[in-house]
């Protein structure tokens, strides 16, 4: 037995050295946006594989300019706004008619259902004229107004989602609490959302990883002049000519990633096993 | 239960049907009609047939046929590539490897960071090894094609990692075992009692990737813009520059957008007709 397990040990070795490498090809594109962020804007493009050197080092000078130039720390506020709400708003509420749907079953139920069902795979741009027009009828191009448009367009996975996880969830505690005189908002609040509280961590972190890295919606919804989300924000610096600041660009690329590093590292376990869980009951 | 809950559908269900009404519902009937329509706005719409579809299709030499030829040529090759890729890594990380959650963390990084991000971070990246033969990624439309094929990977691959992992675990040992026993080699384990059982999320897997290759447009947008004229837009960029990079062309936009739309959801009504064939064998 010990003869056999020591090649083993040593195979594993040999593919853990060969995923470290991955992992470091992995991790060089976010390694050389970093160093390109300190360069001198035109040594960017001719060599952004170099590491700066004194004549390229360019200081915090394209941080400045590109925070500046798309008022980028309103953008992240704006972002974190607009995905608290929204994400805040599809948890509460489809939650809550998911599991109307799952208890009762009738025509219209089912066809909305259905109907939530298809909203997942129609592609954005089926709907993109008319909803930004609607939007903008309906004066949703705020940070506040664009919320209900995000738990429209959200909630057929959300309710999807919400839906498959309550088949596996036991009826007779809900039932048991009807007998003792509870009202469904409370049977709901008190009974089910406790059951729900996996399922609610992986709607929420997809919901949250879409709305957060949003571009085209919040672009054609919200009001530009006011409000900039981080991609519009980034993409706002190739402006109408074609020429793009590059090192500009660098810094605000490192900006908009360094969150969502922090906020992995912090969370991974939750956000991968909430991916998880969201992909098998899909 | 249904008698009890029943009539609190204001509560349960209206919040989610009204969002869902105004994001979702509305635009998608308004542009079903108005993709028979001549129109500019919302308002000014006049019913014309199928003028519409006529006009994208014969539209400036075929630029939309060839973009639907480039998209589904994208999509099944990113498809191919990253599940085949996602699915290796997955093997690996699957066996208790040294350092295999912190692997499994690096490779699901990229999956947060958004498209826009995405595609400017690359650009620089396939610019600057592109730089020395004096090309860059718009020199013509495959050196686009195949560096989004790249960031796609990098992004995706880590994702399906994860939900391959997580059909990796329902797996029984004692099956691979008992191959073992027979005398099965590792490939013959692999491509008869692995790859069956996991065809769950081989499914979900491959329906995420196609539909998702077909629907991408930020990358695209961030990374070429199109360029050169036009020749590197997949479908969502094409139908997006329709409506908004050329007036009196809204009615071939929303045309074009009803046939995406179609494609999308016949590829995922496909896909659901085959995992049920599949379920019924098995």
């Amino acid at each position: 037995m010990k003869e056999k397990r020591k090649p083993v040990g040593a195979w594993y070795r040999l593919m853990s050295i060969g995923m470290g490498l991955l992992s470091l090809v992995y991790l060089y594109p976010l390694f050389m946006v970093l160093i390109n962020s300190v360069k001198k804007k035109i040594y960017i493009s001719r060599m952004p594989f170099a590491l700066p050197a004194e004549n390229t080092f360019a200081g915090m000078v394209n941080y400045q300019t590109g925070i500046q130039r798309t008022d980028f720390l309103m953008a992240m506020l704006w972002s974190v706004v607009i995905t608290l709400l929204s994400v805040g708003a599809i948890l509460l509420f489809t939650s809550m008619c998911a599991w109307y749907l799952h208890r009762v079953r009738n025509r219209a139920t089912r066809l909305l259902y259905r109907l939530f069902v298809l909203s997942m795979v129609v592609p954005f741009q089926m709907v993109m004229f008319t909803l930004s027009k609607i939007a903008n009828v309906l004066g949703l191009n705020t940070p506040v107004g664009i919320v209900p448009v995000y738990l429209g367009f959200g909630s057929g996975l959300a309710v999807f989602l919400f839906f498959g996880y309550m088949k596996s969830c036991p009826i007779a505690m809900e039932e048991s609490a009807m007998i003792d005189g509870a009202k469904p908002l409370r049977v709901f609040f008190s009974v089910v959302l406790p059951i729900l509280q996996p399922c609610f961590v992986s709607v929420g972190i997809l919901q949250a990883m879409w709305i957060w890295n949003d571009y085209l919606l919040p672009y054609l919804v919200l009001d530009l002049k006011r409000y900039k989300t981080i991609p519009i924000a980034v993409q706002y610096l190739k402006g109408g000519y074609g020429s793009v600041d590059m090192g500009a660009m660098m810094a605000m690329l490192v900006l908009a990633i360094l969150p969502i590093v922090l906020v992995y590292l912090f969370c991974q376990k939750y956000i991968v096993s909430g991916v998880m869980a969201g992909a098998v009951k899909g | 239960m249904e008698r009890f809950i029943g009539k609190y559908w204001p509560v349960f269900v209206l919040p989610t049907l009204v969002a869902f009404a105004v994001g979702f519902l509305a635009p998608f009937l308004m542009g079903l009609y108005l993709s028979f329509c001549d129109f500019t706005t919302l308002s000014d719409a006049v019913f014309t047939g199928f003028d519409n579809y006529l006009r994208a299709f014969s539209d400036a030499s075929g630029a939309f046929l060839r973009s639907l030829g480039y998209t589904a040529l994208f999509a099944v090759i990113s498809t191919l590539l990253i599940n085949v890729f996602g699915l290796g890594v997955a093997l690996l990380l699957s066996r208790p490897l040294p350092g295999r959650d912190a692997y499994r963390t690096v490779l699901f990084l990229p999956n947060l960071i958004g498209g826009i991000v995405l595609g400017w971070l690359w650009q620089v990246i396939f610019n600057g090894l592109l730089a020395p033969y004096g090309l860059t990624v718009v020199t013509n439309e495959w050196y686009g094609f195949w560096g989004l094929v790249l960031i796609m990977l990098w992004q995706q691959a880590g994702y399906m990692m994860i939900i391959y992992i997580s059909g990796l675990t329902t797996i029984p040992a004692e099956l691979n075992e008992a191959a073992g026993i027979d005398g099965a080699s590792p490939w013959q384990t692999f491509w008869h009692v692995t790859l069956p059982m996991l065809r769950p999320s081989v499914t979900i897997c491959t329906f995420l990737t196609l539909t998702g290759g077909f629907k991408l447009f930020d990358q695209n947008l961030a990374l070429t813009g199109g360029m050169p004229s036009g020749r590197s837009e997949l479908l969502a960029l094409n139908i997006y520059n329709t409506f908004y990079g050329r007036s009196g062309w809204e009615g071939a936009g929303q045309a074009k957008a009803v046939v995406f739309c179609a494609i999308v959801v016949g590829i995922a009504l496909l896909q659901l007709r085959l995992t049920q064939q599949g379920e019924v064998e098995a």
